[in-house]
């Protein structure tokens, strides 16, 4: 159980890991999470599924290396097994016919956007999707996203890859070209924040899927609260997705805060460590 | 045979009777009950050792020689599990440490959880005849329970309770706490095949996240469940019932039965302004960072804010729990706000006298109504006011009242709030069929703790609301009996059907 099958690294800091987890595979749908932790001393953090195979019995996960326990899981190779791995978590997407969804995925945020734009597709809408990162080598996922795209629009902030510019000025774009239904908007918090003022200001529904701490994934602690529509909200029970206008993305961002010190020395420990 | 037949007869083993005649009922009731040694509270409330350091083996016979027998033994009335007390402890007294220990096992499937961490004071100890008709100290039950289950464990002679011949029956239990612990030993000892599922990646439920090492040890209760995996019993971890598999997957799997003690894990909090700033965390939050993630240690990976001005809002034992915590992550000031009194506090008595012993400051009689926090979102103050008793609500306790004009602010940099706790909704979430009342416990039959669907069980937390580590041990022997005997009925039905 646990056991990684396969790796594969998009760029220098992005991987790709095939998990052998039968069950989750098979109950899990578009917008789930797991939670994981790598060995023994490690800590509890959560992923979105991007994707399963129910015959191999595997699910995907999509990991950009920015801490101690993401560095962890970058250096497992196949064969290699995670010590715990718990889901499928959080709500599903709820998918429909609503006719155009502008899907907007930020860094690898693309990652969990893929099975919303996959099952979008299969409901009948026309999805045009919107991939954005720093740069070049933080585009992921781009061929996949294509395949169930009507028009996908890359953007980087350096312009070193599609068009040059933040995933907004990509949204507006295609707002003004045409009538757009639904906005699905997965990335960083302060890429979601902007991308919801977008669609807020257009009044186009849009939904968030929220990247909060959390400690247990199961409702038990509310490390990964929220507040939406001015009530306080357990993202790991009654998420990951809320409708976007109604987050306070700027208490979000302060909590996604909290830790910050820890996390640069933890770093850092490790990093000296592996020297 | 009848129970009461049963505990006469025993009380008529030779044994017995050599000790009641070897020391006079006014002699035995002329000593004084022994006290708890316990940690020196400067050194403890800065590490993990835990608090009370049991009895030895001259203490717990001195004690033992305090219970007086009775022909008829309340205490018992008052265990939820319904420990033979007065056999384990007249045990203890001739020195039969390890039968002791085997007596306890009989009903109980964590006694040297329970020798910690029940309200002895409520229950056992509360229908002693000391304290019922002699107005005097009460054996001391749990100190005992705790002695000879302790003995059992140090002395690497672990007993394994009889397991009943193989049914052949596949038995679901939901959560790995108090209650489904319970309810898996009694089903393994009738011969049931059970499987427990935690959502976690430890076993133990709140033994494991909530309560922390200084009063429980989780060593002590690995053994427990080490005891149970002996009998049979099957460990899934991470595992959550209703998403990892549902309950329809599970009885294609050939699971027959379910029993659901999934706890009441969800926490609540106040509503009021600046709650959500950083540094405010639940009580679960904060224990489960520090008992199940081992955030107090280097080597491990979870952080926690060690808090210098730690206010730790509630007055239960999970508050008492969180502020002698934060003291032993190293806080100056480690205050308890509570908005009623001292005597209304729902925690042990011993536990508040324990966090007084360390240095924790008590604002009674007072309550948060607002936090502050920094420009970076950290609280920094909370703003308090003061209240006063008025009159009795519907719990029977004086109701606070706000006091006009009380209103200050109060230096903070960490609040553990610690107000109470909901079921958790992920099963009823699952089963639809499900009923629930508006506090979100499930709806069971009293008598059986059977829910609204058919061959599915509750109990503790689940039905009752956050209560104790006992009455979910309870329930889950309450269910495991209810739950044999509808299975047997039901294969005694099949049969006769089938030689019809």
């Amino acid at each position: 159980m646990n056991k990684v099958v396969s790796k594969e690294f998009f760029s220098e800091n992005v991987v790709r890991l095939e998990i052998e987890a039968p069950r989750i595979a098979k109950a899990r749908r578009a917008g789930h999470f797991v939670i994981l932790r790598v060995d023994e001393k490690g800590e509890r953090i959560p992923l979105t599924i991007a994707g399963s195979d129910v015959a191999k019995g595997t699910i995907t996960l999509v990991i950009q290396r920015v801490g101690v326990t993401s560095r962890k899981l970058a250096e497992l190779e196949p064969g290699d097994v995670i010590a715990d791995l718990v889901g499928p978590l959080g709500q599903a997407t709820e998918v429909k016919k609503v006719g155009t969804i502008l899907a907007c995925g930020g860094g690898v945020g693309v990652a969990p956007l893929l099975p919303i734009v996959e099952a979008s597709k299969k409901a009948g809408n026309r999805v045009i999707s919107i991939i954005a990162a720093r740069s070049k080598d933080l585009i992921i996922l781009e061929d996949q996203i294509r395949e169930y795209s009507d028009e996908v629009i890359v953007m980087t902030d350096d312009g070193s890859y599609g068009e040059k510019g933040l995933i907004t000025e990509g949204m507006e774009k295609v707002i003004y070209r045409e009538k757009v239904d639904e906005a699905v908007i997965i990335g960083p918090a302060i890429m979601m924040k902007f991308a919801s003022e977008v669609t807020r200001k257009y009044e186009i529904p849009s939904i968030a899927s929220l990247n909060t701490i959390m400690v247990d994934g199961t409702g038990m602690c509310g490390a990964c609260r929220v507040t939406v529509d001015g009530k306080t909200k357990f993202v790991c029970v009654d998420g990951p997705e809320f409708d976007a206008h109604k987050v306070d993305f700027d208490e979000m961002l302060m909590r996604l805060g909290g830790y910050k010190d820890f996390e640069k020395d933890a770093n850092e420990r490790y990093l000296n460590n592996q020297k | 045979m009848d129970k009461q037949d049963m505990l006469k007869q025993e009380r008529n083993a030779a044994w017995r009777k050599e000790l009641r005649d070897k020391i006079k009922n006014k002699e035995r009731t002329g000593f004084t009950r022994v006290e708890m040694p316990e940690a020196d509270p400067v050194e403890r409330s800065r590490s993990y050792v835990e608090v009370n350091r049991g009895l030895s083996a001259e203490e717990a016979v001195l004690e033992a020689q305090r219970c007086l027998d009775c022909a008829n033994p309340t205490c018992i009335q008052g265990c939820p599990v319904e420990i033979n007390i007065p056999k384990f402890i007249k045990n203890i007294e001739r020195g039969e440490f390890l039968e002791s220990a085997k007596v306890l096992k009989e009903t109980s499937a964590l006694p040297a959880v329970c020798g910690r961490v029940c309200p002895q004071e409520k229950q056992c100890e509360a229908s002693c005849f000391y304290t019922q008709k002699l107005k005097k100290p009460a054996v001391a039950i749990g100190y005992l329970e705790r002695f000879a289950a302790d003995y059992e464990r140090e002395s690497g002679n672990i007993s394994v309770p009889e397991v009943a011949e193989s049914k052949n029956k596949k038995i679901a239990c939901i959560g790995s706490g108090p209650a489904g612990l319970s309810f898996a030993g009694d089903m393994a000892k009738m011969g049931y095949d059970v499987t427990v599922f935690e959502a976690l990646h430890q076993i133990g439920g709140v033994l494991k996240y909530g309560i922390p090492e200084f009063r429980l040890p989780n060593d002590v209760v690995d053994v427990e469940i080490e005891n149970l995996r002996k009998m049979g019993v099957k460990f899934e971890t991470n595992f959550i019932v209703g998403k990892t598999a549902t309950f329809e997957d599970l009885k294609e799997e050939g699971f027959e039965a379910f029993f659901v003690g999934s706890g009441a894990g969800l926490p609540r909090f106040m509503g009021i302004p600046g709650e959500n700033l950083v540094g405010i965390l639940s009580s679960n939050e904060y224990l489960t960072r520090v008992n199940l993630m081992e955030a107090n240690k280097e080597e491990t990976d979870t952080p926690i804010l060690k808090g210098r001005r730690v206010a730790v809002i509630g007055g239960g034992n999970t508050a008492m729990d969180s502020v002698r915590t934060a003291l032993r992550l190293g806080a100056e000031k480690a205050m308890i706000i509570y908005r009623r009194s001292e005597e209304e506090m729902p925690a042990r008595v011993e536990e508040i006298k324990h966090a007084k012993e360390e240095g924790v400051e008590f604002l009674n009689l007072q309550n948060p109504i607002e936090y502050i926090g920094d420009a970076k979102g950290y609280v920094r103050q909370v703003r308090v006011q003061r209240m006063e008793l008025g009159e009795p609500d519907a719990s029977g306790r004086r109701r606070p009242v706000p006091v006009e004009g009380s209103e200050y602010l109060l230096d903070v940099d960490t609040v553990v709030v610690s107000v109470g706790v909901s079921p958790n909704p992920l099963i009823p979430q699952s089963v639809p069929d499900l009923k629930t009342t508006d506090w979100s416990t499930l709806v069971v039959e009293e008598d059986s703790l059977q829910t609204s669907v058919p061959l599915m069980f509750a109990g503790g937390d689940i039905v009752r609301g956050g209560a104790t580590v006992i009455l979910a041990m309870g329930d889950g022997r309450k269910a495991a009996k209810a739950m044999d005997e509808k299975l047997s009925g039901v294969a005694k039905s099949e049969v006769a059907a089938e030689n019809k």
